[in-house]
């Protein structure tokens, strides 16, 4: 648009009126008429409807069959799952009820939480859970220096194991009595803490300039990947005791909380691989011009920019270690998911199998949905620090 | 190929497991003070957590038996869940003292695994549940009716051998699971329900109307379930027959866990006061003191009362005792004499 300055608007127009000038004038100039309103069909509910649902034979035809299948599924799963349901009392109150039993998850519910722990110790697993929830919000809102987050990290399973085992000044609880949510939470995140730098190691091991740490890291990772994570259970559980001296035992859950770490640290040291592939080579040039050694340079040039690259496949890794601390009931390690398998097969109360395991599908969408949003917001904040 | 590894493995482990069988379970749970028990990670009325987070069930009890036989108190006992897979394993390997998990009976289990099964507690078996409404009370009366089955086991062709052994024809429809097979039998797709004796009464609590669904008596294939230790420790083992062995007897003599005691201060029968440690020195067979016999039943009671407790009449599963009543009223449990 042609800039005219404001000096010169009162030469071209006058402020007295001149009739033979063809200057504005208000009451002459083209005024447009105002848009009409769009048609009713195109705005309001009625509008998007039109728009986002009945565009096209197809689209109308596939709203109206998914219609049809929810008005069908709809109605009898909320009367089931609400309207029917039975909140209270025992099991004879829920044999009468056509609904679903929620009873059974509040007589089961701390089973589910820590498995046959001594209930007069709960009050244990229940701080530690604690602790683990102050951390998790520590971290996600930024409370805490990060080394110091670091440290409290490293010593939160410590404390979760003191917490929850016992020793010094605490009853022991063995570990055959540990179990439930508690079981599948200690596995993941014990999981997650030390596969996370191993797997970081083996990624660098497997780019080292010496042949025998390379051949080592492949000779670890690709074995482990290339077997599946049953597998590995079965062998730390059932085969590997075999081949021990009958006076040495190694408990069954430290086997399979070594092997899950095995296979995970494998997973992750891929991932971990992929970002450093993706590190400029300018990088290492540059950081070795500046005199760097080894271990410095990938501390503080090389991973920060690797990890950063690959965190949201790291958090997956993470979210699937979660998931797969399920498998551990094929080995009789009673984890959340096994221990409502066990608690529906309780004589009492039996028959409520899929109310177990709706509830089991909330607390694992929840637990890994909010892994999911704290990696993205991770990676909003770490590419924000990179710009 | 993976299938011959693992047998290689297993087969390799299981001579490694047998040279060393030789130590000793009594003096190792003993000096533990505490008996480890291979349980089920769930089987309804055998063994399961309850809401209090503690094991019960026929099976646990068994232990419990041993463990206040041997350490005077039932609740020394560190359970461990056992996948179905693990349960040989894990008594071969001495992870577990003893493994009280519905284990069937077998030749190759006892004679090529490494371990020795000591009694058979509880006679499973398939058998066929029916609706009330059809009025059949045998089993041989089912010509020409349907039958639910869970696919791909031996249920279907047990039917069929049944069915072919008794004259009578049977149609079986198969189904991929126990439940679907059930669920499909509530709803009239066929008129009868087969599978293992103790899975229909658990299966059946979970209809909407179980006093409609009757059990018929024939039980027509052989599923004896027995606790098992390890091959070789022949102490051990006897030490576990024994106290079961007990817990029959004793139903056998009226002995309960309410009248134990009164028994033992009253008592005549010699064999009733052999057993109670009154008279006599059977204790000393098992290495134990003479009050083995009193502690366990005190714990848990007669074998007739643990199955009741978990399959009797007052129970939901309400399982007639069938093969599991005494020899005296026509069943298979027969205790050897204690003497």
């Amino acid at each position: 648009m042609p800039h005219v300055p404001d000096a010169l608007a009162p030469l071209a127009c006058p402020a007295a009126p001149c009739s033979d000038t063809p200057c504005a004038r208000p009451a002459e100039a083209f005024v447009p008429s105002p848009a009409l309103p769009p048609p009713p069909s195109a705005v309001g509910p009625l509008g998007w409807l039109r728009a986002n649902l009945f565009d096209g034979w197809f689209n109308s035809l596939l709203t109206l069959l998914c219609m049809a299948f929810l008005a069908a599924v709809v109605p009898p799963l909320v009367s089931w799952a609400l309207l029917d349901a039975c909140f209270t009392g025992d099991a004879s109150m829920c044999a009468q009820s056509s609904g679903a039993c929620w009873t059974f998850i509040v007589h089961k519910f701390r089973v589910l939480m820590v498995g046959t722990y001594p209930p007069a110790e709960a009050w244990r697993p229940a701080l530690a859970g604690v602790l683990l929830a102050t951390m998790v919000g520590c971290t996600a809102w930024r409370r805490l220096r990060a080394a110091a987050l670091a440290v409290l990290w490293l010593l939160l399973p410590l404390a979760a194991l003191w917490l929850v085992g016992g020793g010094a000044g605490l009853a022991p609880v063995d570990q055959s009595q540990w179990g439930g949510l508690m079981l599948s939470v200690g596995l993941a995140l014990v999981g997650i803490l030390v596969s996370i730098p191993c797997g970081v190691l083996l990624a660098l091991g497997r780019r080292s300039r010496i042949a025998a740490v390379r051949a080592l890291c492949v000779g670890i990772i690709e074995p482990v990947r290339g077997v599946p994570l049953i597998t590995i259970l079965f062998m730390a559980s059932v085969m590997f005791p075999l081949f021990l001296p009958p006076d040495m035992q190694i408990n069954n859950l430290l086997r399979v909380q070594i092997g899950m770490i095995l296979f995970s640290s494998a997973y992750m040291a891929e991932v971990v691989r992929g970002g450093l592939a993706a590190v400029p080579k300018g990088q290492t040039d540059a950081a070795k011009a500046l005199g760097l050694g080894y271990w410095k340079m990938q501390a503080f040039v090389v991973l920060p920019q690797a990890l950063r690259h690959v965190l949201p496949s790291l958090v997956g890794r993470c979210i699937a270690l979660l998931k797969d601390t399920s498998l551990v009931i094929i080995v009789g390690l009673l984890d959340f998911l096994g221990m409502a398998k066990a608690a529906s097969q309780d004589q009492q109360w039996l028959g409520h199998d899929a109310e177990a395991y709706i509830f089991c599908a909330l607390v694992y969408w929840l637990l890994c949905f909010g892994m999911s949003r704290w990696g993205r917001s991770i990676e909003r904040r770490t590419a924000h620090r990179a710009r | 190929m993976q299938k011959t590894l693992v047998c290689l493995f297993a087969a390799l482990a299981i001579c490694l497991a047998a040279s060393a069988a030789q130590a000793d379970t009594l003096e190792k749970v003993k000096a533990a003070d505490v008996l480890t028990l291979g349980v089920s990670e769930g089987v309804p009325g055998f063994s399961a957590p309850d809401s209090a987070g503690k094991w019960t069930g026929f099976d646990v009890d068994m232990g419990r038996a041993v463990a206040a036989a041997v350490l005077g108190d039932p609740d020394k006992i560190k359970y461990v869940p056992l996948a179905s897979k693990q349960k040989v394993v894990a008594v071969s390997s001495g992870q577990v003292d003893l493994t009280s998990r519905t284990t069937t009976w077998t030749m190759k289990r006892d004679a090529k695994q490494g371990i020795d099964f000591t009694v058979v507690v509880f006679y499973d078996g398939q058998g066929f549940a029916v609706k009330k409404e059809a009025g059949v009370t045998s089993a041989k009366q089912l010509d020409g009716a349907s039958a639910c089955v869970t696919a791909g086991t031996t249920s279907e062709l047990n039917v069929a051998d049944f069915a072919r052994a008794n004259n009578i024809k049977l149609e079986t429809v198969v189904f991929e699971s126990k439940k679907e097979a059930f669920s499909a039998f509530l709803s009239g797709r066929c008129d009868a329900f087969t599978t293992d004796m103790s899975q229909i009464a658990s299966l059946r609590t979970t209809a909407p109307n179980p006093a409609d669904i009757v059990i018929l008596p024939e039980v027509f294939s052989k599923e004896p379930l027995s606790p098992l230790v390890k091959h070789g420790d022949n102490q051990w083992k006897d030490l576990v027959t024994w106290v079961i062995y007990g817990l029959i007897e004793a139903e056998e003599k009226g002995i309960t866990q309410a009248n134990v005691l009164e028994m033992k201060a009253k008592s005549q029968d010699p064999t009733v006061q052999r057993m109670l440690g009154v008279s006599g020195d059977v204790g000393s067979f098992l290495n134990l003191d003479n009050d083995w016999l009193v502690r366990a039943i005190q714990a848990v009671g007669n074998y007739g009362e643990v199955y009741n407790r978990y399959f009797g009449p007052g129970t939901t599963f309400d399982l007639p005792r069938g093969l599991n009543d005494l020899w005296t009223r026509g069943g298979l449990m027969y205790a050897m004499p204690i003497r």
